[in-house]
C-alpha cells in the first residue's frame, strides 16, 4: 500500500496491512467456555452447601447460555468484525457474579436481615435487560460517529443524570450516599449511565479542542503549562466532580468522572502536564472535601483504622460499620487457594455483601489465585478496549473507546481498592459481578459501544480502485 | 459431600478459571496484526542497489550542482518516525511529494496526513524547500507549523502527522 519511487534502484518491497479475519468462531468457542465455567461453579456451590446438585442448574445454565447466544448472534449479524474477546469476558464475569449472588442468597443470616434471598433471579432479569440493551446498541448504532453529533446534548444529559438524585422526592439517600433515584418500585443509579454519556461528550469536545489544548502552551520546568483560557473546561469538570462529592457524598463517582476526563485529556493532547494537574487537583479536592464533610471523613477514618471502626461498631456506636474489617478478614481467611465455593463466611459482612462487597466473597472462596484471575479478566476487557482505541481510524472513536475503557478500569480500581483497603471505601459496584440493575445494564451498553467501535476499526478496508499510477509506485530499501 | 471431592472441585475450578484466562491471552496473541512486508528482488540485487544509491548522489551533484552546492548538501531523505521508519529516498533534484495519494513519492499510511500533504523540492540554488500543500493537519518543521515554502536545514525534523522525515548527507 505504501511505497516510494526511485528509478535508480531495483530493490523494492510493498508494505500492506494484513486483513483481520472476522474471528466470530473463536468468540463462539470462548463463549461456550465462559458459560460452562459459571455452571461448574453453580454445581460446586450446591454440592458444598446442600450435598446435591442444585435443582435450578439446568434452567440457570440454559438462561445464561441463551443470553450469551443472543448476544453472539447479534454480534455475528451486526458487528461481524468486532473484537472476539470482549463478549466472552463480560459473559464470564456476569455469570460468576450470578453464582456468587445465588450463593449469598442461600445464607440464612443474610435472608434474616433482608439483604439476600431472591437477588439471583432478579440479577438474571437485569442481565437479560443488559443483553437486550447490548443488542439494541448494536442494531441501532450503525456507526459510532453518529454520537459525535450529540456532543453538547450529551453534556446536558450527563449533568441532568448526575443531578437527578438531588431532586427532592425522587432521590433517595441510602446509607449516606445520595446516588439513587426511585421510580415506581425500581431504584436506579443514574451515575452508571452518566458515565457513558459523559464519555461521549468528552470525546466530541476534546476532538475539536485538542489542538488548542496541546499546542498553545508555555514550557515551564519541563512541563507544558496550558493557557488560562484552555484551563477552563478542566476546571469546570473538576468543579462538577467536587459538587458531586459535596452534595451526593459519593467519592467513587466523583473520582471516576474526573479520572476519566484526565485520561481522555492526556490521550487527546499527549501532554504529561495534564496528568500532573489532574492528580494535584483531585488530591486538593479530596482532602478539602474530606476535611469538612462528615460522611467522607468517616470513610477516611474507617480506611485508616478499620479495626477501631469495627470495635466502635461492635460497641453499638451509631454511624459505624464493621464491613471494612469483615471484608479484610474475608480476604485473609481465603488465603492463597480459597475455601472453595460455598464454604466461606463472607455473609458476615451483612449489608451490601452481594453488591459493593461481592469481591470479598470471591476473595474468601476462590482465594488469591481466583481473585487474580478475576482481575486479569477485567484487565483483558480494558486491554481490548485500549486496543480498539489504537485500531480506530477516526479520532472520535479513539477517544470514545479510550474514555469508556478508562472509566471501566477506574471503576474496577475504585471498587477493588476500596474493598481491599487500598483507598477509602466508596459506594460503587464491581462491573458485571455485583448485584445491581443499573450497573449491569449500563456496563453491557458500554461493551456494546466498544464492540461497535471495534467492528468499524477492524473491518477490512474496501479494495482500492485500480489506479493507473499504481505500477509506478514502489518502496525503496537501499 | 466428601472433603476430597470438594477439594478437587475447588482446585479444579481455579484451574479452569486460569485456563480461560490463558486461552483468552492466546487469542490476543494470534490476533495481533501488523503490516506485512513483501520483498521483491533477490539479496544480491539489494546489495547492488545499496551501492548504486551510495554512488548515485555524488554523480548527481556534479551533474546538476554546478559547483554551487556547499559541503552541507543533503543527499538523501530519511523517514525517522512513523510506519515507514527506515525508508530512505535519494535526492536527485526531483520533487518529492508526500501524502496519502497513491501517486505520491512517499505514500504516507497515516491518519493525520492529507492525500496531497506536502512537497519537497530544490530551488534554483539547490537549496531544498519544504512546502505544505494546504493539508488539514499541517506540516511542522521543528516545532513551527509551515505557512510558506521554507528552506530545510540538514537534520531538521519535518513532521507530518506521526511521520517524521529529515534530510541527511
Amino acid at each position: 500500500m505504501s511505497s516510494t519511487t526511485n528509478p535508480s534502484t531495483q530493490h523494492t518491497s510493498t508494505i500492506g496491512a494484513i486483513g483481520a479475519p472476522s474471528r466470530r468462531n473463536t468468540e463462539l468457542a470462548l463463549l461456550v467456555f465462559a458459560v460452562v465455567i459459571p455452571v461448574f461453579a453453580y454445581a460446586n456451590v450446591g454440592l458444598a452447601l446442600n450435598d446435591e446438585v442444585p435443582a435450578g442448574l439446568l434452567s440457570y445454565g440454559l438462561g445464561l447460555g441463551l443470553l450469551a447466544g443472543v448476544g453472539h448472534l447479534a454480534v455475528r449479524k451486526f458487528a461481524p468484525y468486532a473484537d472476539p474477546l470482549m463478549l466472552p469476558l463480560a459473559t464470564l464475569l456476569n455469570g460468576l457474579g450470578l453464582v456468587a449472588i445465588w450463593r449469598l442468597d442461600q445464607s440464612e443470616l443474610l435472608q434474616k436481615i433482608g439483604q439476600a434471598g431472591t437477588a439471583a433471579p432478579r440479577q438474571l432479569m437485569y442481565t437479560a435487560m443488559g443483553i437486550a440493551l447490548f443488542v439494541g446498541v448494536l442494531i441501532f448504532l450503525k456507526d459510532h460517529r453518529v454520537l459525535q453529533r450529540y456532543t453538547y446534548i450529551s453534556m446536558v444529559g450527563a449533568l441532568f443524570l448526575l443531578l437527578l438524585p438531588l431532586v427532592p422526592g425522587l432521590g433517595r439517600n441510602i446509607y449516606g450516599a445520595k446516588i439513587w433515584i426511585q421510580v415506581g418500585s425500581f431504584s436506579i443509579q443514574p451515575g452508571e449511565f452518566a458515565k457513558i454519556v459523559l464519555a461521549i461528550f468528552f470525546a466530541g469536545y476534546l476532538m475539536v479542542k485538542r489542538d488548542a489544548l496541546a499546542l498553545a502552551s508555555r514550557r515551564f520546568m519541563g512541563l507544558y503549562l496550558p493557557r488560562g483560557r484552555d484551563l477552563g473546561p478542566i476546571l469546570v469538570v473538576w468543579m462538577v466532580s467536587i459538587l458531586i462529592l459535596v452534595f451526593e457524598t459519593d467519592l467513587g463517582t466523583s473520582l471516576l468522572f474526573f479520572g476519566m476526563f484526565v485520561i481522555m485529556l492526556y490521550v487527546a493532547t499527549e501532554r504529561t502536564s495534564w496528568i500532573v494537574f489532574g492528580l494535584l487537583m483531585s488530591a486538593v479536592g479530596a482532602v478539602g472535601v474530606a476535611s469538612f464533610e462528615p460522611h467522607i471523613q468517616q470513610r477516611v477514618d474507617a480506611w485508616l483504622d478499620p479495626m477501631k471502626e469495627y470495635t466502635l461498631s461492635r460497641a453499638g456506636v451509631a454511624g459505624h460499620s464493621e464491613q471494612a474489617m469483615q471484608a479484610l478478614w474475608a480476604f485473609g481467611s481465603g488465603g492463597t487457594l480459597g475455601t472453595g465455593w460455598g464454604q466461606g463466611h463472607s455473609e458476615l459482612i451483612r449489608f451490601a455483601a452481594n453488591s459493593d462487597f461481592i469481591l470479598a466473597t470471591f476473595g474468601e472462596e476462590l482465594g488469591l489465585a481466583g481473585l487474580m484471575a478475576l482481575l486479569l479478566l477485567y484487565a483483558l476487557i480494558v486491554e481490548r478496549g485500549v486496543r480498539t482505541a489504537l485500531a480506530a481510524r477516526d479520532p472520535f472513536g479513539k477517544l470514545l473507546a479510550i474514555g469508556l475503557s478508562g472509566a471501566f478500569a477506574l471503576q474496577v480500581f475504585v471498587v477493588a481498592g476500596g474493598v481491599m483497603g487500598l483507598i477509602p471505601l466508596t459506594g460503587m459496584t464491581m462491573p458485571f459481578l455485583a448485584y445491581g440493575g443499573s450497573s449491569v445494564i449500563a456496563n453491557w451498553a458500554l461493551i456494546g459501544i466498544l464492540l461497535r467501535i471495534s467492528d468499524t476499526a477492524r473491518r477490512p478496508a474496501p479494495a482500492p480502485a485500480a489506479n493507473p499510477d499504481a505500477e509506478m509506485t514502489q518502496v525503496v530499501r537501499p | 459431600m466428601s472433603e476430597l471431592t470438594l477439594t478437587v472441585m475447588r482446585l479444579g475450578f481455579l484451574a479452569v478459571l486460569w485456563l480461560f484466562v490463558i486461552v483468552a491471552v492466546q487469542v490476543i496473541r494470534s490476533d495481533l496484526f501488523g503490516t506485512r512486508v513483501t520483498q521483491r528482488g533477490s539479496r544480491r540485487d539489494s546489495g547492488r542497489a545499496q551501492q548504486a544509491a551510495r554512488q548515485a548522489p555524488p554523480q548527481q551533484r556534479q551533474q546538476s550542482g554546478g559547483g554551487r552546492r556547499g559541503r552541507n548538501t543533503p543527499t538523501k531523505l530519511v523517514v525517522t518516525e512513523g510506519t515507514l521508519t527506515g525508508t530512505t529516498v535519494a535526492l536527485q533534484g526531483q520533487t518529492i511529494t508526500l501524502g496519502r495519494a497513491h501517486d505520491s513519492t512517499i505514500v504516507l499510511d497515516d491518519d493525520y496526513a492529507s492525500s496531497r500533504h506536502a512537497r519537497i523540492y530544490p530551488d534554483r540554488d539547490g537549496q531544498w524547500i519544504v512546502e505544505d500543500l494546504g493539508s488539514t493537519n499541517g506540516t511542522y518543521l521543528d516545532r513551527t507549523r509551515l505557512t510558506t515554502p521554507t528552506p530545510i536545514s540538514l537534520g531538521a525534523p519535518i513532521r507530518i502527522g506521526k511521520t517524521v522525515i529529515e534530510l541527511r548527507k
